[in-house]
């Protein structure tokens, strides 16, 4: 089986360890992971995790079917690229003389769609939103001008198909 | 499925009053009708031992001689009482200890729920004495766990973690408590936990499966069953008797399974896995459908999944639907409680009888007979056989002990050759495989089943590793038989060395101390026998002791245990000799 890359989607109770708890699953199997972001969900009180790896499908099955037995997790999901809207975020901080200095630099962050931040005597900001690749080429095109820090986040994704996480949390109302 | 615990309330205080929260852990417990506990005090569990001074009268404590013997205890006694088995420790070392028998207790899927003590929540992070991050150690073998930090989250995470102990596919909970809030005071008020709505502990089983599987039933010319503990958890041993003996089709037993349906009963054809019996070994890969009940295709029971019944149709009826199509990919699943989903086919199951395959495992069965359990059970060799002191335990036990087994030989040959009228009889370390498991697991074992005949079989290896919990026996008085099957030797490690290894015994053969003065050193009644012709007596005087009783039976030195399927061989490879 081929491995591509799956985003695996979590939906769970706020709880301390749950972190540990999911990414334990992925080290008992020795899978390393491409990303791993957490924040709140459309749901108060429900939080998402959104895990990247690259992986193949049979495997990434029975990872989703692990995560999912955990008493703290809602739902769990698995995707392809295909299947959702994927973005990451990434921030660059360049020396502040390159900006006058060197002409081309404002040439690439036009080109790049990327927006300055923060601008210091002594330093700028810019940060870019999309794929991959889009981050990683403003990354390289910076490289020459001096970059003085460089940092992406890891994916955020929604599907495209339905979660139906409410509709799960409010069957368990109706019947407790 | 649910365990059964008792209904009624075991306390009638008044809910309106402040208590501390040590004293809050004792009343949860009791409301959660857990009248047992088994542990082992320390700095960071005092306040909560303090309360167990003056609750002595309602809950009894059982001080073992080491924290991995009241994880083991405490799974004993889930495993012959069906309760939820609770055990005690402190932080730091007192915690770690406990980690093998949860794990144990995580993989054989076994009810248990583990109170840790902790510094208090002002050290947290700051390397206090016996500090140790347990919630981290024990995440990945429990189910659930949870550190409390303040005395008000008590009563809400006590009545969860029994909970999430006993439902579903059940498992050990690990609970910490902060020092600081076993000492702070709360408003204490007890509700049980009646569901999570993050956790499901039963699917909903679908019809169209069940419609499936019948199907596939009906078409079956040489159908098999595989058995497993699911059985056992989800009390369905009455339910698998009757789908067995409706549908005419031939049943075997994982090692977990053992003991739910009873060893003379005509369906019961042996244990499948590495050393199970001959012909349901074979019969996997010739059977036109297999039903897999309650058990999870184990490695030691699949041999090498590419060879693994890749003729047959696959049911499979599992209550973990993480379970379903991990290791053997199913045709159909029905996933729910197996006693469900057996009475949902029992209603429509047709009476059949399969004489030809029947005859199949009778064949294959005289030429394991012949081969292997004849020389097992009346040798003609000089020497002791395990096999046959198990034989003579199941006479004067009248195949109805509890058998308490560790890690190894010993295990496997009792496994084959014990005898069981009733279920919850075979109390074992299956999918960890803890050797030092058995003695402390006998003592919850006996106290689960006060009224049963309990026999420890032990191997000269594991008997050594828990050999302290003799201490605990004695000061309990907890009438268990233990049966010390002493060949020298790390029996099973060195018979690999043998097969596999060109007979380089590296590290298994053992000189070991005179283990009757040691069982009389704690008081117990004990007994060495090296002859055949004492057995006899000596097993006999063992079974009527009333008190604890100690017994060394010295076997032959390099037996072999077989069947064997090699590791990472096909089942029909199954060698016997």
């Amino acid at each position: 089986m081929k491995n591509i890359t799956y985003t695996i989607s979590v939906y769970a109770e706020n709880n301390v360890g749950l972190l540990n708890r999911i990414s334990a699953i992925f080290l008992k199997r020795h899978i390393n992971l491409e990303s791993f972001s957490t924040s709140a969900s459309e749901i108060p009180d429900v939080f998402r995790f959104v895990i990247v790896v690259n992986t193949d499908a049979d495997r990434v099955r029975k990872i989703v079917q692990q995560i999912e037995k955990q008493v703290d997790v809602i739902k769990a999901f698995y995707h392809t690229d295909e299947e959702t809207i994927f973005q990451e975020n990434a921030l660059y901080k360049v020396k502040s003389s390159s900006l006058f200095e060197e002409r081309h630099i404002q040439n690439i962050i036009k080109s790049s769609h990327a927006t300055i931040v923060t601008v210091s005597p002594e330093f700028f900001v810019i940060e870019l939103t999309g794929f991959r690749e889009e981050t990683e080429k403003l990354r390289k095109d910076l490289t020459p001008y001096g970059l003085l820090q460089f940092v992406r986040s890891g994916r955020i994704s929604v599907t495209k198909a339905k979660m139906g996480i409410s509709e799960i949390l409010n069957t368990f109302k109706i019947t407790k | 499925m649910e365990i059964k615990t008792k209904k009624k309330s075991m306390t009638n205080y008044d809910n309106s009053i402040r208590i501390s929260g040590a004293e809050a852990v004792i009343r949860c417990l009791l409301e959660e009708g857990a009248d047992l506990v088994y542990g082992y005090p320390g700095g960071a569990i005092m306040p909560i031992y303090d309360e167990l001074y003056k609750y002595q009268d309602k809950l009894h404590h059982v001080l073992t001689r080491h924290e991995q013997g009241a994880a083991h205890s405490a799974q004993g006694f889930a495993r012959t009482s069906g309760k939820v088995g609770v055990a005690m420790a402190t932080s730091g070392p007192g915690a770690t200890n406990l980690v093998t028998g949860i794990a144990d207790a995580q993989i054989d899927s076994t009810p248990m729920v583990c109170i840790t003590g902790q510094v208090a929540s002002h050290l947290l992070g700051s390397d206090a004495f016996q500090e140790t991050d347990i919630i981290g150690i024990s995440t990945p073998v429990t189910k659930w766990n949870y550190q409390i930090t303040k005395a008000s989250e008590i009563p809400e995470i006590m009545a969860k973690a029994f909970y999430i102990a006993r439902t579903g596919r059940p498992g050990p909970v690990l609970i910490d408590i902060t020092k600081d809030a076993q000492f702070d005071s709360l408003e204490f008020s007890y509700k049980k936990c009646n569901g999570i709505r993050s956790y499901t502990p039963t699917a909903k089983l679908s019809n169209k499966s069940i419609e499936e599987a019948l199907e596939l039933i009906n078409l079956a010319k040489k159908p098999f069953v595989v058995w497993g503990q699911g059985v056992i958890l989800g009390n369905a041993e009455n339910e698998l008797k009757t789908f067995l003996e409706k549908s005419g089709i031939p049943a075997a037993w994982t090692i977990l399974g053992l003991s739910a349906l009873p060893t003379n009963h005509p369906m019961n054809r042996g244990m499948v896995g590495m050393h199970g019996n001959y012909a349901p070994n074979i019969l996997t890969n010739e059977c036109d459908l297999l039903i897999a009940i309650g058990m999870r295709f184990d490695d030691r029971v699949t041999g090498d999944l590419n060879t693994y019944a890749k003729q047959a149709k696959i049911i499979h009826l599992e209550l973990d639907p993480a379970e379903v199509n991990k290791n053997v990919v199913v045709d159909v699943a029905l996933i729910s409680d197996c006693k469900i989903s057996l009475q949902e086919l029992n209603k429509k199951i047709k009476t059949k009888v399969y004489p030809n395959w029947i005859k199949r495992f009778d064949d294959l069965d005289k030429i394991e007979y012949d081969k292997v359990i004849k020389h097992d059970l009346h040798p003609k060799k000089e020497g002791l056989t395990m096999g046959e002191s198990i034989e003579m335990i199941n006479k004067y036990s009248k195949n109805d002990a509890i058998i308490v087994t560790d890690v190894g030989q010993h295990q496997m040959v009792a496994c084959r050759y014990a005898k069981f009228s009733q279920t919850k009889s075979n109390v074992t370390s299956g999918g960890l495989g803890t050797m030092g498991f058995a003695l402390p697991a006998a003592i919850g074992a006996k106290m689960g089943a006060p009224r049963r005949e309990v026999v420890a079989v032990i191997g000269d290896g594991g008997y050594q590793m828990t050999i302290q919990e003799l201490g605990t026996i004695f000061q309990q008085q907890i009438a268990v038989k233990i049966v010390v099957l002493n060949n020298d030797f790390l029996g099973m490690v060195r018979q690999w060395q043998q097969l596999f290894f060109d007979k380089r015994y590296a590290s298994t053969e053992m000189v070991n101390p005179d283990f009757v003065t040691i069982a009389k050193g704690f008081r117990i009644k004990a007994k060495r026998v090296e002859k055949r012709d004492d057995l006899e007596t000596a097993i006999s005087e063992m079974i009527n002791s009333k008190e604890p009783y100690f017994l060394e039976i010295c076997v032959e030195k390099e037996d072999n245990v077989f069947p064997m399927i090699p590791s990472g061989a096909s089942v029909s490879d199954i060698r016997l000799e």
